[in-house]
Protein backbone atom coordinates (compact mmCIF):
# COMPACT_ATOMS: atom_id res chain seq x y z
CA UNK A 1 0.00 0.00 0.00
CA UNK A 2 0.78 3.47 -0.97
CA UNK A 3 -0.33 6.84 0.17
CA UNK A 4 -0.58 10.25 -0.82
CA UNK A 5 0.06 12.48 2.03
CA UNK A 6 -1.02 16.29 1.24
CA UNK A 7 0.17 18.80 3.10
CA UNK A 8 -1.34 22.63 2.76
CA UNK A 9 0.53 24.39 6.36
CA UNK A 10 3.45 26.56 6.02
CA UNK A 11 6.48 24.78 7.57
CA UNK A 12 7.67 27.54 9.57
CA UNK A 13 4.34 28.54 10.95
CA UNK A 14 2.82 24.50 12.04
CA UNK A 15 4.66 21.17 11.87
CA UNK A 16 2.39 19.28 9.58
CA UNK A 17 5.22 18.71 6.95
CA UNK A 18 7.62 17.57 10.04
CA UNK A 19 4.81 15.40 11.24
CA UNK A 20 3.95 14.19 7.40
CA UNK A 21 8.06 12.78 6.73
CA UNK A 22 8.35 11.36 10.14
CA UNK A 23 5.15 9.33 9.71
CA UNK A 24 4.78 8.64 6.23
CA UNK A 25 5.86 5.25 5.04
CA UNK A 26 8.64 4.42 2.66
CA UNK A 27 7.58 4.75 -0.88
CA UNK A 28 4.59 7.42 0.26
CA UNK A 29 4.23 10.48 -2.31
CA UNK A 30 3.85 14.13 -0.23
CA UNK A 31 2.06 16.72 -2.08
CA UNK A 32 2.65 20.31 -1.29
CA UNK A 33 0.27 22.40 -1.67
CA UNK A 34 -1.42 26.13 -1.00
CA UNK A 35 0.96 27.50 2.25
CA UNK A 36 2.37 24.02 1.79
CA UNK A 37 4.73 25.14 -1.24
CA UNK A 38 7.11 27.23 0.79
CA UNK A 39 8.55 23.88 1.95
CA UNK A 40 9.52 22.92 -1.31
CA UNK A 41 11.50 25.63 -0.95
CA UNK A 42 15.71 25.12 -1.40
CA UNK A 43 17.75 27.38 0.88
CA UNK A 44 15.55 27.77 3.64
CA UNK A 45 15.62 26.13 7.14
CA UNK A 46 13.59 23.36 6.53
CA UNK A 47 15.12 22.88 3.27
CA UNK A 48 17.40 19.75 4.56
CA UNK A 49 14.54 18.04 6.41
CA UNK A 50 12.62 17.58 2.97
CA UNK A 51 16.06 16.62 0.85
CA UNK A 52 16.58 13.66 3.59
CA UNK A 53 13.07 12.59 3.30
CA UNK A 54 13.81 12.51 -0.28
CA UNK A 55 15.69 9.07 -0.25
CA UNK A 56 12.00 7.39 0.75
CA UNK A 57 9.50 9.64 -0.09
CA UNK A 58 8.82 11.64 -3.80
CA UNK A 59 7.76 15.09 -3.81
CA UNK A 60 5.48 16.73 -5.54
CA UNK A 61 4.04 20.61 -5.23
CA UNK A 62 1.19 22.15 -6.56
CA UNK A 63 1.95 24.62 -9.87
CA UNK A 64 -0.74 26.91 -9.77
CA UNK A 65 0.05 27.73 -5.57
CA UNK A 66 3.63 28.36 -6.48
CA UNK A 67 2.57 30.78 -9.19
CA UNK A 68 0.52 32.52 -6.59
CA UNK A 69 2.78 32.74 -4.33
CA UNK A 70 5.52 34.34 -6.60
CA UNK A 71 7.64 31.29 -6.38
CA UNK A 72 9.92 30.33 -9.97
CA UNK A 73 10.54 26.21 -10.18
CA UNK A 74 14.70 27.36 -9.91
CA UNK A 75 13.96 27.90 -6.64
CA UNK A 76 12.51 24.49 -5.76
CA UNK A 77 14.90 21.87 -4.00
CA UNK A 78 15.89 19.27 -6.93
CA UNK A 79 14.01 16.50 -7.74
CA UNK A 80 10.72 17.96 -6.90
CA UNK A 81 7.72 17.41 -9.32
CA UNK A 82 5.75 20.21 -9.98
CA UNK A 83 2.09 19.09 -10.85
CA UNK A 84 -0.91 20.60 -12.20
CA UNK A 85 -4.75 20.38 -10.90
CA UNK A 86 -5.10 17.62 -13.17
CA UNK A 87 -1.49 15.99 -11.85
CA UNK A 88 -3.23 16.16 -8.80
CA UNK A 89 -5.84 14.13 -9.79
CA UNK A 90 -3.71 11.29 -11.49
CA UNK A 91 -1.80 11.26 -8.15
CA UNK A 92 -4.78 10.35 -6.01
CA UNK A 93 -5.44 8.17 -8.45
CA UNK A 94 -2.15 6.17 -8.58
CA UNK A 95 -1.85 6.33 -4.87
CA UNK A 96 -4.13 3.61 -2.91
CA UNK A 97 -4.84 6.11 -0.26
CA UNK A 98 -4.66 9.74 0.37
CA UNK A 99 -4.06 11.46 3.86
CA UNK A 100 -4.81 15.24 4.70
CA UNK A 101 -1.90 16.76 7.04
CA UNK A 102 -3.89 19.84 7.85
CA UNK B 1 -8.91 66.52 17.24
CA UNK B 2 -6.47 64.57 18.94
CA UNK B 3 -2.66 64.00 18.67
CA UNK B 4 -1.14 61.98 16.12
CA UNK B 5 -0.13 58.40 17.35
CA UNK B 6 2.11 55.92 15.87
CA UNK B 7 0.32 52.80 14.43
CA UNK B 8 2.15 50.07 13.97
CA UNK B 9 0.55 46.68 11.83
CA UNK B 10 2.48 43.80 12.04
CA UNK B 11 1.93 41.44 9.35
CA UNK B 12 3.38 37.34 10.52
CA UNK B 13 1.11 35.51 7.71
CA UNK B 14 1.56 33.98 4.29
CA UNK B 15 -0.86 35.53 1.97
CA UNK B 16 -3.79 33.44 -0.15
CA UNK B 17 -3.66 30.42 2.56
CA UNK B 18 -5.72 32.10 5.41
CA UNK B 19 -7.18 35.54 4.94
CA UNK B 20 -4.75 37.57 7.43
CA UNK B 21 -2.80 39.35 4.93
CA UNK B 22 -5.90 40.82 2.57
CA UNK B 23 -7.73 41.56 5.63
CA UNK B 24 -4.44 43.31 7.55
CA UNK B 25 -4.29 45.48 3.81
CA UNK B 26 -7.79 46.34 3.95
CA UNK B 27 -7.29 47.49 7.60
CA UNK B 28 -4.06 49.44 6.93
CA UNK B 29 -6.01 51.26 3.70
CA UNK B 30 -8.70 52.28 5.48
CA UNK B 31 -6.70 53.27 8.69
CA UNK B 32 -4.69 55.57 6.13
CA UNK B 33 -7.73 58.18 6.11
CA UNK B 34 -7.04 59.03 9.70
CA UNK B 35 -3.61 60.98 9.16
CA UNK B 36 -1.44 58.87 11.74
CA UNK B 37 1.90 57.94 11.90
CA UNK B 38 1.60 54.38 10.32
CA UNK B 39 4.02 51.56 9.48
CA UNK B 40 3.94 48.13 8.53
CA UNK B 41 6.36 45.08 9.68
CA UNK B 42 6.59 41.81 8.15
CA UNK B 43 8.01 38.94 10.12
CA UNK B 44 7.54 35.44 10.06
CA UNK B 45 5.93 34.10 7.47
CA UNK B 46 4.49 37.73 6.43
CA UNK B 47 7.56 38.42 4.62
CA UNK B 48 5.98 36.25 2.18
CA UNK B 49 3.10 38.72 1.54
CA UNK B 50 5.19 41.04 -0.37
CA UNK B 51 7.31 38.59 -2.69
CA UNK B 52 7.32 39.54 -5.69
CA UNK B 53 5.83 38.39 -9.24
CA UNK B 54 2.85 36.87 -7.57
CA UNK B 55 0.61 35.65 -10.22
CA UNK B 56 -2.76 34.09 -8.55
CA UNK B 57 -4.32 33.36 -11.92
CA UNK B 58 -4.47 29.67 -11.84
CA UNK B 59 -6.04 29.42 -8.03
CA UNK B 60 -8.89 31.82 -8.87
CA UNK B 61 -8.33 34.20 -6.26
CA UNK B 62 -7.60 37.90 -6.23
CA UNK B 63 -3.71 39.18 -6.54
CA UNK B 64 -3.81 41.49 -3.93
CA UNK B 65 0.44 42.56 -3.62
CA UNK B 66 -0.06 45.08 -6.17
CA UNK B 67 -2.19 46.64 -3.80
CA UNK B 68 1.04 47.41 -1.27
CA UNK B 69 2.80 49.63 -4.12
CA UNK B 70 0.34 51.83 -3.43
CA UNK B 71 0.58 52.52 -0.11
CA UNK B 72 3.15 55.41 -1.08
CA UNK B 73 0.42 57.56 -2.63
CA UNK B 74 -1.34 57.03 1.52
CA UNK B 75 2.13 57.96 3.16
CA UNK B 76 2.75 55.11 4.33
CA UNK B 77 6.83 54.82 3.95
CA UNK B 78 8.14 52.97 6.83
CA UNK B 79 7.76 49.10 5.51
CA UNK B 80 10.08 46.94 8.41
CA UNK B 81 11.38 43.78 7.10
CA UNK B 82 12.78 41.30 9.81
CA UNK B 83 16.28 40.32 8.09
CA UNK B 84 16.45 36.68 10.61
CA UNK B 85 12.97 36.13 8.63
CA UNK B 86 14.40 36.48 5.40
CA UNK B 87 17.43 34.85 5.96
CA UNK B 88 14.87 31.36 7.62
CA UNK B 89 13.70 32.00 3.98
CA UNK B 90 16.63 32.01 1.71
CA UNK B 91 14.76 35.13 0.71
CA UNK B 92 16.89 38.94 0.36
CA UNK B 93 15.11 42.66 -0.50
CA UNK B 94 15.92 41.51 -4.32
CA UNK B 95 13.17 38.98 -3.53
CA UNK B 96 10.66 41.29 -2.45
CA UNK B 97 8.22 44.12 -4.33
CA UNK B 98 10.36 47.44 -4.89
CA UNK B 99 7.57 49.69 -2.68
CA UNK B 100 9.00 53.10 -3.25
CA UNK B 101 7.22 56.93 -1.79
CA UNK B 102 7.92 59.99 -3.30
CA UNK B 103 9.17 63.05 -0.80
CA UNK B 104 7.70 66.51 -1.86
CA UNK B 105 10.77 68.68 -0.20
CA UNK B 106 12.57 66.65 -2.77
CA UNK B 107 11.03 67.24 -5.79
CA UNK B 108 9.46 64.22 -5.56
CA UNK B 109 12.19 62.05 -5.53
CA UNK B 110 11.80 58.28 -5.47
CA UNK B 111 13.02 56.60 -1.88
CA UNK B 112 12.70 52.81 -1.09
CA UNK B 113 9.73 52.29 2.01
CA UNK B 114 11.05 49.51 2.77
CA UNK B 115 13.98 48.68 5.26
CA UNK B 116 14.84 45.62 6.25
CA UNK B 117 16.51 45.47 10.26
CA UNK B 118 17.62 43.16 12.19
CA UNK B 119 15.29 41.63 15.00
CA UNK B 120 16.50 43.60 17.72
CA UNK B 121 16.22 46.84 15.54
CA UNK B 122 12.69 46.06 15.12
CA UNK B 123 12.24 44.90 19.25
CA UNK B 124 13.52 48.41 19.71
CA UNK B 125 10.78 50.31 16.69
CA UNK B 126 7.96 48.05 18.09
CA UNK B 127 8.29 49.39 21.64
CA UNK B 128 8.17 52.66 20.16
CA UNK B 129 4.54 52.15 18.99
CA UNK B 130 1.32 53.85 20.53
CA UNK B 131 -0.90 51.03 18.68
CA UNK B 132 -0.13 47.96 17.72
CA UNK B 133 -2.61 45.90 15.46
CA UNK B 134 -1.58 42.33 14.71
CA UNK B 135 -2.59 40.12 11.79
Amino acid sequence: MASLHTVNKSPFERNALEGCVRLAAKGSGVLLMEDGVYGALKGTQKSSMVSKSMASLSFYVLGPDLKARGIGEDKLIDGITVVDYNGFVDLVEKFDHTQAWL
Amino acid sequence: MSAIKKFMYVNRRAPYGTIYALESLEVVLIGAAFEQNVSLAFVDDGVYQIVKDQDTKAIGMKNFSPTYKALGDYDIKQIYVEKESLDARGLTKADLLDLKWEDEEEDYAEKDSIHVVSAAELAEILDQQEVVFSF
